[in-house]
């Protein structure tokens, strides 16, 4: 290490009867980069081939260091200056390492960026594209899971029911207390608009008819897709991603198994099994909300309230929102598991794939509950 | 000859739940050489460095880095410590959120203070230096082969001019041509950046061409800390087995030609 008291580095030109001299001095090391890279940024156009190089009063020196000197000597004299034999060898082994280096592999590369409107054309290009590759992938990805469900189902031996019942557990039975506190709340929150909104028509006590309806055919299982949407579809996708990161998939593929059966359909199953049944909680939970208000509000009593919904309200419309809970489940899933299969590599891309999983299954099951909406309406469900 | 002491670890015991990994351990890494540390599975290679560095606390002894205890020193004064030395884990270690280049460069825009457009220059050259062309500076870990991530996270460990290189298996997983470039790059940095190097490995031919001192974990603590034919003559069952098996012998006369 130097003994000389530690002066940032300086580089300084002078010019006399024997020609141009750079003098190098002073500590080239990071804690001066910025200054030195400035400075030799002034200099760069001054150094000349003939230029006499004095190097003797340099104090320390790192990569960095020497990484601006070598960018400002060139590559060929700071060669030149790594022979040296008046320098030590520490010094000018450092100076050939790191001339090396840039010459070997600096190569300056810049891409050209454009910016504007051509880069936003290509970003609405990309997404377009982006929005249709992932379309087909979901249909490929259907196709691939009803396949695999054709080709074990009459195979018993293949069912993977312990996995099946496990996920069961996961996705319904755990859900259930957020799920029946979540319904019961938006019940109560339905019943309090209803019968405000109703009392100016001295009809409140329809506030009956408007929680029925609204439960049986939408809140209730729309409630339930959604949080199984949030709380089951990322739960796969970073299930079977963190596999995915891990070759875990390309395993069970070299071991003759097939992912599919393996992680896909239990999963599936589970779902479809789960989410009707979580439907029907949350009817009754979000009626019992309603309820409450109702009997708190409008005074009504439980027989009362009772006797009202059984005469207005009729089997279609609980069969009607039930019916759309199989198909959710069915969606949830497989997006939930497609987005884990396409998880590559790092745990970056792990956590992207379970944002899109959950973006994706929501927008699938409103879109879907839109389209069911206007089918029943024009049959007059 | 004095050589001046940078690592001194002294009666460091460590111990998870009932299981003794290290007890009564000395060790002494003297300032320019590269010290190998190898053992079998399991007798707490990882876990010296990792005491080293700081990253697990002993049950009981000492380790002074640069003369200081890590562990007893204020956040601020251990920071500075610790930009003394870089770190090569296992498998990289890189953050995956993060380019190779960005990666490299987030210490320098942390620590020395550089605006990201020198700190990601200056991020090229130490890639360049860890023998990794520009184009990989743009790319993340995940599109990188085993052998350049090593590269990376060695740029990344070099990226403050440490005084100290810890590398923790830096061969493990590399094909023979790789690890013989990875080991010849790491004599020059040696050499170049005048550092000391702590090196944890299986591999007999790192020992061979690179190491200065072997030291042999065993028995949980260290049974022999010397130049590598010197360690290979200790009679102990697990050494003899080590340096004079089929794999030994190999890499005995890999090293010195002519001979047997």
């Amino acid at each position: 290490m130097a003994t000389a008291p530690p002066l940032p580095g300086s580089a300084t030109l002078t010019r006399d009867t024997g020609g141009a001299r750079l003098t190098i001095a002073g500590d080239w090391t990071l804690a001066h980069y910025s200054n030195l890279q400035h400075r030799a940024n002034e200099l760069a156009g001054s150094i000349d081939s003939g230029i006499a190089i004095d190097i003797h009063q340099l104090g320390a020196m790192d990569t960095s260091g020497a990484f601006v000197i070598a960018e400002l000597l060139g590559s060929s004299r700071t060669q030149a200056l790594a022979q040296d034999e008046a320098l030590p060898p520490a010094r000018r082994a450092l100076l050939k390492t790191v001339g090396d280096a840039i010459d070997t592999y600096c190569t300056g590369v810049k891409r050209p960026r454009d910016a504007g409107f051509v880069a936003a054309l290509e970003r609405i290009g990309k997404a377009m594209q982006g929005f249709w590759k992932q379309t087909t992938k979901l249909l490929a990805f259907i196709g691939i899971t009803l396949q695999g469900f054709l080709a074990t189902a009459w195979r018993p031996r293949r069912w993977r029911v312990t996995s099946l019942v496990s996920h069961i557990e996961q996705t319904g039975l755990d859900a259930v207390p957020i799920l029946a506190l979540l319904s019961f709340m938006v019940g109560c929150v339905v019943a309090f608009l209803g019968s405000t909104a109703l009392a100016s028509y001295g009809a409140s006590l329809f506030t009956v008819d408007l929680i029925g309806f609204a439960f049986l055919r939408e809140f209730g299982v729309l409630l339930t897709a959604i949080l199984l949407a949030g709380r089951t579809a990322s739960a796969f996708t970073a299930q079977i991603g963190s596999m995915k990161a891990r070759e875990e998939i390309d395993a069970i593929r070299t071991l003759g198994l097939d992912p599919v059966e393996l992680l896909v359909l239990p999963r599936v199953l589970a779902l479809l099994v789960a989410l009707p049944l979580l439907t029907f909680l949350a009817m009754i939970a979000g009626i019992v909300g309603g309820g409450v208000v109702c009997m708190a509000v409008l005074k009504m009593s439980p027989s009362m309230f009772l006797s009202m919904f059984q005469a207005d309200i009729s089997l279609t419309q609980f069969l009607v929102g039930i019916a759309k809970a199989p198909v959710f489940a069915f969606m949830i899933a497989v997006i939930g598991c497609m987005e884990g299969f396409k998880v590559s590599g790092s745990a970056q891309s792990v956590g992207e794939h379970t944002t899109s999983a959950v973006v994706q299954s929501i927008f699938v099951v409103i879109l879907l509950d839109a389209l069911a909406a206007l089918f029943y309406m024009e049959m007059g469900w | 000859m004095t050589r001046e002491t940078v690592i001194e670890v002294r009666g460091l015991v460590n111990r998870f739940g009932s299981q003794t990994v290290h007890e009564n351990l000395d060790l002494d890494v003297y300032r320019g050489e590269i010290i190998g540390i190898v053992g079998g599975s399991g007798t707490g290679k990882s876990v010296l460095l990792r005491t080293i560095v700081g990253l697990v606390r002993p049950v009981a002894g000492e380790v002074r880095v640069f003369g200081e205890n890590l562990l007893a020193l204020s956040d601020e004064r251990r920071s500075r410590v610790e930009r003394r030395f870089g770190v090569l884990f296992q498998s990289g270690a890189l953050f995956s959120s993060l380019t190779v280049a960005e990666n490299v460069a987030l210490p320098l825009v942390e620590h020395a203070g550089l605006p990201r457009v020198d700190a990601q220059r200056l991020a090229g050259v130490k890639l360049a230096l860890a023998g990794l062309p520009v184009d990989a500076g743009r790319k993340y870990p995940s599109q990188l082969s085993g052998g350049m991530i090593k590269r990376a996270a060695l740029a990344r460990a070099l990226a403050l001019d440490p005084e100290i290189l810890f590398l923790d298996e830096p061969t493990a997983g590399l094909d023979p041509i790789s690890a013989a470039a990875f080991d010849s790059l790491i004599v020059t940095l040696r050499n170049a950046l005048g550092l000391t190097v702590f090196l944890v490995t299986h591999d007999l031919d790192t020992l061979y061409s690179t190491c200065d001192r072997v030291a042999v974990l065993s028995q949980r603590r260290v049974l022999a800390a010397a130049p590598i034919d010197e360690v290979a003559r200790t009679d102990d069952a697990w050494v003899q087995a080590y340096f004079n098996g089929p794999r030994g012998r190999a890499a005995t006369r890999a090293a010195h030609p002519g001979k047997d």
